[in-house]
């Protein structure tokens, strides 16, 4: 188990070389360069001036050299500093010790992520088993519409329509950004309670379009579950229905889940700009966005290579999940 | 808006779309308006806070390191500059009181308001002033606005409140460069580097306002500045909250958690003409200063017969696209100048819709359709063209389109394509591979146009990328650039717009509406050429309508 490990970490180190490199190298092909912000179409730049704001980020540089510069400090374990102007460092715009946990974009995203997350499992798993349970019939197909219009319904459109009816007409919700104007003179439950409020809508938009792709996997691995032979052995046994489902089919249905839920965590941090942006929500998905238009970057690396660790952690996360659930996988 | 001496010449109308606001239709007298108050109780009073929506955050709130329109809005609101512009676009003092320029134009002596204090109760003096030109002209700077300052052979702080430049040729945008991108105080910053540290977080300034808090992605709360110079500001609260969609915004605007925006066409025109609205808001209408506009590529075959692009002009009604892309709230635009201001020269040559004008103009020059499918063409050629435009800009899809379907009546194919900025810009206009194109220009608050129009400016990534070249435009530029006297450069500017306006290097297509919205118990509020927010220190809330009490 402790060589398989240590094998898979010395593994993901050249998968992690190869995706920087790819990246770097794409972002450097996208047309511009981070100084356009100043220098395009804006009359009072002199060819010397443009020369000299390249040569202060480097880019004069040839690209691969610019890669070991960029290489040299990461293994250090430094992202640099952020092209935008005020120069702050990578990972301080991710995530800045020295600001409250609401100001720091990585652990907005991370929240609103993993409630919604779990929000998604606590609904699709009973609701992908009983439209298994109840194949065919109304119930299925009444939630099967349903976690499919979830699914096709535009984000930015529903986001909108609901904010229209909560905010704006009941005055129930306020509907952007994370916390109230008095939010700093409140009590510590009062903060809790404005920020839940603030929370409703975007969860819920987010929660509502992630659930078919969940229940539908429990539902079909359910299915394909409840045909085993051992399924058929515990009813002819003469167990009851419920504890055949719950107690021996459930346990096996699950195992799938587990891969999603190690996919699931490079999507963690990953925010959607539309969504952010519609709810005014200062999460990753913007700061990569913003990031990636104005070709910052040493800023859109930073968020590539956490993603990428993350994403090849969430497989290796996975895999031993799996091999903890599963004995047949663990003899191998 | 508050002295953007930056932006003074012109640019680019970039992505990000600032809600500040400009400038606007006569303002009532002042003494009409006390009347007014005295009559309601309704005198200024000190409190209250004003929240303004913007679909930008700021990234740095350094003047002259900033390149986005919201860092330029609320630094401008922290740092003041030597000098101003006044509501009729005249130069006024501002932590100067008075200045000289010498009789050949070379030497600007500034005279300093004494006693001005920084925020943090230190005084600001010519070495502050010092301080900030030495720091912008650094090569170490990053910054995009020196070359104004490059134009300085000496600087001297004679005393501890003069402060005097010596040029070496007369430059008229000189004077009004000295706005607030170069005073910044020594005391705090000398000996560091200011791309480094947090100044740029949390700036020391002398202007009206000074930041308390930045809530990263959230919100930039400022509280006024009681020791401001020129008296305290009545409400003691601006916040600037960031909400980077602008139909949330509207929505966010109809709960009351903000009070001001900029409304687009369509809420200005239809969605603000409830009584709610009415009855809670105040709206404001005046040209923006920026214009947009349809360039051709002057070496291009198709573009370089002055016939062609005058009979393009007569082939497109611009009433028709201010009406249907703006709702009317804009006009058609005459050249690069923004109409009642000091340069725009009412009469020159317009050109009404004309179709039958446009299509004897392309005979005479040679296109006919020989074919009989519909399209014009000569030696073979078919008179088909691309217009090039920026995406996710609906204003300028949609004259591109109006262009194309008026186009097609006189015999003219036009496709359109839209490219993401930078692809467009760096590929496309910089490598003058274009055969037209839309877009934008901010018309500065100076008239120099020398870097757009100039024979000179040709090169890659130089302005003037449609090759326009005519050596009485270099002249005019020239001298309008080289005197102060107004009348003089009036009449310079003058002739260049009747030039342009003949030659149409751009077919000037509009100046838009800048339409911001303000709730209605903000008072004091007086539009001008130069916007609203110029006075924002004297709005106030009468004490009995205000909303927020403040905790210090």
């Amino acid at each position: 188990m402790l060589t398989y490990l240590v094998k898979r970490l010395l593994e993901m180190i050249p998968t992690l070389f190869g995706i920087t490199l790819l990246s770097f190298v794409i972002i450097h092909l996208a047309p511009g360069k981070p100084t356009d912000i100043f220098t395009e179409l804006n009359p009072k730049i002199t060819p010397e001036a443009r020369e000299r704001l390249e040569k202060l980020y480097n880019l004069d540089k040839p690209i691969i050299v610019q890669y070991g510069l960029w290489l040299g400090k990461i293994v250090k374990l430094d992202f640099g500093e952020s092209f935008s102007s005020d120069r702050r460092p990578v990972m301080q715009r991710i995530w800045d010790p020295k600001k409250p946990l609401l100001e720091r974009r990585l652990f907005v995203t991370f929240m609103i992520n993993l409630i919604s997350m779990v929000i998604i499992f606590l609904i699709a798993i009973p609701v992908g088993i009983s439209s298994a349970t109840r194949r065919n019939t109304l119930y299925d197909k009444i939630t099967t519409t349903t976690v499919f219009i979830g699914f096709a319904i535009p984000h930015f459109w529903l986001a909108l329509l609901l904010m229209l009816l909560f905010g704006v007409t009941l005055h129930w919700l306020p509907i952007s950004g994370l916390t109230s104007m008095n939010y700093a003179s409140l009590p510590f439950w009062g903060k809790i309670w404005d920020l839940a409020k603030h929370l409703v809508l975007p969860i819920f938009v987010s929660a509502f379009g992630g659930l078919a792709a969940d229940s539908r996997y429990m539902r079909s691995s359910m299915l394909e579950v409840i045909r085993q032979d051992y399924v058929t052995v515990a009813r002819a046994k003469g167990l009851p229905e419920r504890e055949v489902i719950y107690r021996h089919a459930f346990r096996n249905a699950l195992l799938p889940m587990i891969t999603l839920v190690g996919l699931s965590v490079p999507g963690l941090i990953g925010g959607s700009v539309i969504f952010e942006n519609i709810f005014g929500i200062p999460g990753m998905g913007q700061l990569f966005f913003q990031s990636v238009m104005t070709r910052d970057y040493p800023m859109v690396m930073g968020v590539l290579t956490i993603g990428a660790i993350l994403t090849l952690l969430g497989n290796l996360l996975a895999d031993i999940g799996y091999m903890l659930a599963d004995p047949r996988i663990r003899a191998r | 808006m508050l002295s953007h001496f930056s932006k003074r010449l012109l640019i680019a109308f970039l992505l990000i779309i600032s809600i500040t606001v400009v400038m606007g239709c006569k303002g009532k007298p002042a003494a009409t308006v006390r009347t007014v108050s005295e009559v309601n109780g309704d005198e200024p009073a000190y409190g209250d806070a004003l929240v303004t929506g913007t679909i930008g955050e700021p990234s740095i709130l350094i003047p002259m390191l900033a390149g986005d329109s919201a860092s330029h809005d609320v630094s401008g609101l922290i740092f003041n500059g030597l000098v101003k512009y006044d509501t009729d676009l005249s130069v006024i003092g501002d932590l100067a009181e008075s200045w000289d320029i010498s009789s050949d134009g070379l030497v600007i002596t500034f005279y300093l308001r004494k006693g001005i204090k920084w925020a943090d109760g230190v005084e600001f003096t010519a070495d502050d002033v010092m301080f900030g030109y030495r720091t912008i002209i650094d090569e170490k700077t990053p910054t995009a606005y020196s070359e104004d300052f490059r134009q300085v052979k000496k600087a001297e702080v004679p005393d501890r409140y003069t402060f005097r430049v010596t040029y070496e040729k007369p430059f008229a945008p000189a004077l009004t460069s000295w706005g607030n991108l170069v005073v910044l105080p020594k005391h705090l910053l000398e000996g560091k580097d200011i791309t480094k540290g947090d100044f740029g977080r949390n700036p020391v300034g002398l202007g009206p306002y000074k930041l308390n808090k930045w809530t990263t992605g959230q919100e930039v709360m400022l509280d006024s500045y009681k020791d401001y110079f020129e008296g305290r500001p009545y409400i003691d609260r601006y916040i600037y909250k960031i909400i980077p969609d602008s139909a949330t915004m509207f929505l966010v605007l109809q709960t009351g958690e903000i009070d001001m925006m900029g409304l687009t066409p369509v809420q200005y025109a239809k969605q603000t003409n409830t009584e709610f609205f009415k009855k809670h808001f105040q709206k404001f209408r005046y040209p923006a200063f920026t214009y947009t506009y349809m360039a051709f590529n002057l070496k291009h075959p198709f573009f370089k017969d002055k016939r062609v692009r005058q009979a393009i002009a007569y082939g497109i009604d611009k009433d028709e696209i201010v009406d249907v892309v703006l709702f009317g709230l804009g006009s058609p635009a005459t050249g690069p100048y923004v109409p009642n201001t000091w340069p725009y020269n009412p009469a020159v040559k317009k050109y009404e819709y004309n179709p039958e004008k446009a299509k004897q103009l392309l005979k005479e020059a040679g296109w006919k359709d020989t074919d009989g499918d519909g399209i014009l063409d000569k030696d073979e050629h078919p008179f088909k063209f691309t217009i090039l435009t920026n995406m996710a800009n609906n204003p300028r899809k949609n004259t591109a389109a109006i262009i194309q379907w008026r186009l097609a009546k006189i015999g003219i194919k036009v496709e359109i394509r839209e490219l993401e900025w930078s692809t467009f810009i760096n590929q496309f206009i910089d490598k003058r591979s274009f055969q037209a194109a839309i877009l934008g220009w901010s018309i500065g608050l100076d008239a120099d146009q020398y870097d757009i129009w100039h024979s000179s400016k040709t090169k890659e990534k130089e302005f003037n990328f449609v090759s326009y070249n005519n050596p009485e435009v270099d002249e005019l530029l020239e001298k309008g650039r080289r005197t102060y006297d107004i009348e003089k450069r009036k009449k310079a500017y003058f002739r260049l717009q009747e030039i342009l306006a003949d030659e149409l290097p751009y077919i000037f297509l509009y100046v838009p509406d800048a339409t911001p919205i303000v709730h209605a118990r903000f008072k004091g509020i007086k539009a001008s050429p130069i916007g609203i927010s110029y006075n924002l220190p004297k709005w106030y809330v009468p004490k009995r309508l205000q909303r927020h009490t403040l905790e210090p």
